[in-house]
């Protein structure tokens, strides 16, 4: 068990001369679960394997416990990867998989038999000990390959969309027993995902990646009550936060010709406005609404429908009727406001905002 | 006659409505099964096919071990039987016994280092073209044209006026003798045999290695430290497929293909050369005029080649990892 220090990290591969992560900063402390969110080729795969040794880092440096790893091989770097598909050694039985490692690391042969079936029977694998990968399901291998992380008994787990190949129910219930597995061992974790409900749910914090660079370090509730630009605002939340071109005069946001009741400080001038879904309600005063189009969930009911011929979506409640919702007014607090041009968060005052305003990047 | 349509008495066009009335109203049509009428129309498509092995295979073949039962007078006005005395003859002879034994080491050297020798280049390439397919596809052409140049090349590095390898080896005082030395003709034939078919090892062990998955590979890096040790505990057990059927091939090519190199080699040179016994068969049967004895060398190499093969499906196949 170690903390992770990743100090100003950036990834050239070679023959290009882009940065495919760029000057990455993050603390990772002891026992920690972080999750790297971010859309396809973000760099968070290549981010997760210069940790691993997997790929050269260019410059920066990385730090496990208080050792520079640089320059030290996979093997010697005390971590375990589970790969997304799997990666098991299809030669081998599922215990010789467990015990490939161990062996050579010249663990003693008792250890090696006591540790492999104490990661069978919190995986549920005794019976299949004997089997080749290939005679075993989707997630019989998945657990394959988190038993083999286990039983390392490793520094710190990385995980690259390990549950990404299974069926959505299995996934569910896969990340909960992940989750479940970490907390137990309190083993330092990096988890690699493109799916955001994983990222919410597994996460102590989460670190969102935009080209390279991170958007936003936080706690999944800081980031969803508070994204850091409007990339965090439209990547994180489903449905995705609604983002309208708005104006600040006289003290007032104005979407088009419509003027939101709610007092904000902040200079004139054109800012994106962002509400999400379910933070706005029928009421009788407040932004006209156009509905086009209804998505019934279940539980719940999406809106689509236009605000000044901007599009803007709005989660109800099935017993509300759309009829009603020919005006909304956001909740108190629930706007954020963004600089249109860098999409950075503008923290202005509004009357109703009473939560402390965080700083960017701080955890917990 | 044959009838191969499923639905035999349909008439013709008739409209699609009533079609598919039919097909509704039809019970459930069996499994598809083809009957043949009578028993003639399999054998005729198997015909051509047959044809090929018969003239090919069979019927040389049982020349073969009919002439191994007899003696040809030299002249070809007669021939008489004598039994198993060709078989004998051979067998007791030491001049054959000689030649078997080099057969057995030239084929096992052969085999063993086209095979070491391929491995380690394609090794070696892997790693420089992984992910690159084009860097492949090069490679693999260059390699695919190379055997014919690569044979003649061979031959001349061995020239006793101008090949550079009998000059190399005259610099540290190795007055190589290629057609004239046993051992020295022996090594030059393994040299130029080995180098033939280094690349039809190379081209299958690299795409062999190319197959083997990269997570596999990386997560192998995780859990070992040492090279070595993970290419003998996972990259080869993961070959083995390639490597068996390479071992079956490279035996075959040792014991057979190597004939018009040898011929070369040691052709019109004094008596006392390395040759194999496929090379024997032919010296006694068509320079010799000897057809039974050559014929019952050729049925003793059948048989050992038969032996060979099923020995290696059957013992050493059980050791193979099919993916
Ligand atoms: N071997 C490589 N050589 C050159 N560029 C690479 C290489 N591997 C990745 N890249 C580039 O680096 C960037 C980041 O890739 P990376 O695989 O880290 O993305 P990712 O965030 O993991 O995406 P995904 O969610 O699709 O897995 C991409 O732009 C990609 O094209
Ligand atoms: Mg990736």
């Amino acid at each position: 068990m170690a903390s992770i220090d990743i100090e100003n990290v950036s990834k050239i591969y070679p023959g290009s001369t882009a940065r495919s992560v760029a000057d990455i900063a993050l603390n990772i402390k002891d026992g920690e679960f972080i999750v790297l969110v971010g859309p396809s080729g973000c760099g968070k795969s290549t981010l997760l394997r210069m940790v691993a040794g997997l790929e050269d880092i260019s410059e920066g440096e990385i730090r496990i416990g208080t050792r520079r790893v640089n320059e030290v091989e996979p093997a010697h770097r005390d971590i375990a990867m589970v790969f997304q598909n799997y990666a098991l050694y299809p030669h081998m039985s599922v215990r010789d998989n467990m015990a490939y490692g161990l062996k050579n690391r010249a663990v003693p042969r008792p250890e090696i038999e006591a540790r492999v079936a104490e990661a069978a029977r919190m995986l549920e694998l005794g019976p299949y000990l004997d089997r080749k990968p290939r005679a075993l399901s989707g997630g019989q291998r998945q657990r394959v390959a988190m038993g083999r992380a286990i039983v390392r008994q490793p520094a710190a787990f990385l995980f690259d969309e390990p549950l990404s190949n299974l069926d959505a129910k299995l996934r569910v219930s896969m990340r909960t027993e992940i989750r479940r597995l970490q907390k137990r061992l309190g083993t330092t974790s990096i988890y690699v995902t493109h799916d955001q409900l994983e990222a919410m749910t597994l996460a102590d914090r989460l670190v969102v990646l935009n080209a390279g660079r991170i958007e936003q370090i936080g706690t999944p509730l800081e980031i969803y009550h508070r994204p850091a630009s409007t990339f965090v605002a439209s990547f994180i939340g489903a449905p995705a936060m609604n983002l309208l071109d708005a104006e600040i005069a006289g003290n007032r946001l104005r979407i088009g010709d419509e003027v939101l009741d709610t007092p904000v400080s902040g200079a004139a001038g054109k800012v994106t406005l962002g509400i999400r879904a379910e933070d706005l309600m029928p009421a009788d005063r407040g932004l006209s609404f156009t509905p086009d189009d209804i998505e019934d969930l279940g539980a719940q009911r999406l809106v689509h429908g236009f605000v000044a011929g901007q599009p803007l979506t709005l989660v109800i409640s099935p017993a509300t009727r759309v009829e009603d919702c020919r005006r909304l007014a956001p909740k108190p607090g629930a706007l954020h406001v963004f600089d249109t041009l860098s999409g950075a968060r503008l923290d202005l005052h509004t009357e109703h905002d009473s939560r402390p305003v965080l700083p960017v990047g701080q955890g917990l | 006659m044959t009838d191969l349509s499923l639905s035999p008495k349909t008439p013709a066009r008739p409209s699609a409505l009533a079609a598919l009335k039919a097909r509704l109203a039809a019970p459930p049509a069996a499994p598809k099964r083809v009957q043949f009428d009578r028993p003639l129309m399999p054998w005729l498509l198997l015909a051509p096919q047959l044809a090929i092995v018969a003239v090919f295979f069979y019927w040389p073949s049982a020349q073969a071990i009919t002439s191994s039962f007899y003696l040809e007078d030299p002249f070809g006005l007669g021939s008489s039987f004598v039994g198993m005395a060709n078989y004998t003859d051979a067998l007791s002879s030491a001049e054959y016994r000689k030649i078997a034994a080099f057969t057995v080491f030239f084929a096992a050297v052969v085999a063993a280092l086209s095979l070491a020798i391929g491995m380690v280049l394609a090794v070696k390439a892997d790693k420089v073209i992984r992910g690159r397919s084009a860097y492949r596809t090069a490679l693999i052409a260059v390699y695919a044209i190379a055997p014919p140049v690569a044979g003649l090349i061979g031959m001349m590095l061995f020239d006793q006026h101008i090949g550079p390898l009998v000059r190399f080896a005259a610099l540290f005082g190795w007055d190589m003798k290629v057609g004239l030395d046993y051992w020295d003709t022996a090594i030059a034939m393994i040299v130029v045999a080995v180098w033939l078919h280094i690349p039809y090892n190379f081209i299958f062990i690299l795409s062999g290695l190319q197959a083997i998955p990269a997570a596999v590979r990386e997560a192998a890096v995780i859990d070992c430290a040492s090279p070595l040790r993970r290419f003998l505990t996972v990259v080869l057990p993961l070959l083995t497929p390639t490597v068996f059927f390479l071992t079956i091939i490279n035996l075959t090519y040792a014991l057979f293909d190597t004939f018009a190199l040898i011929d070369v080699m040691v052709k019109d040179k004094p008596a006392n050369n390395p040759m194999t016994l496929v090379y024997k068969v032919y010296l006694d049967g068509f320079r010799g005029n000897d057809f039974g004895g050559s014929s019952a060398q050729s049925v003793i190499l059948m048989v050992v080649v038969l032996v060979l093969t099923l020995f290696q499906f059957r013992y050493i196949e059980r050791r193979v990892h099919y993916g």
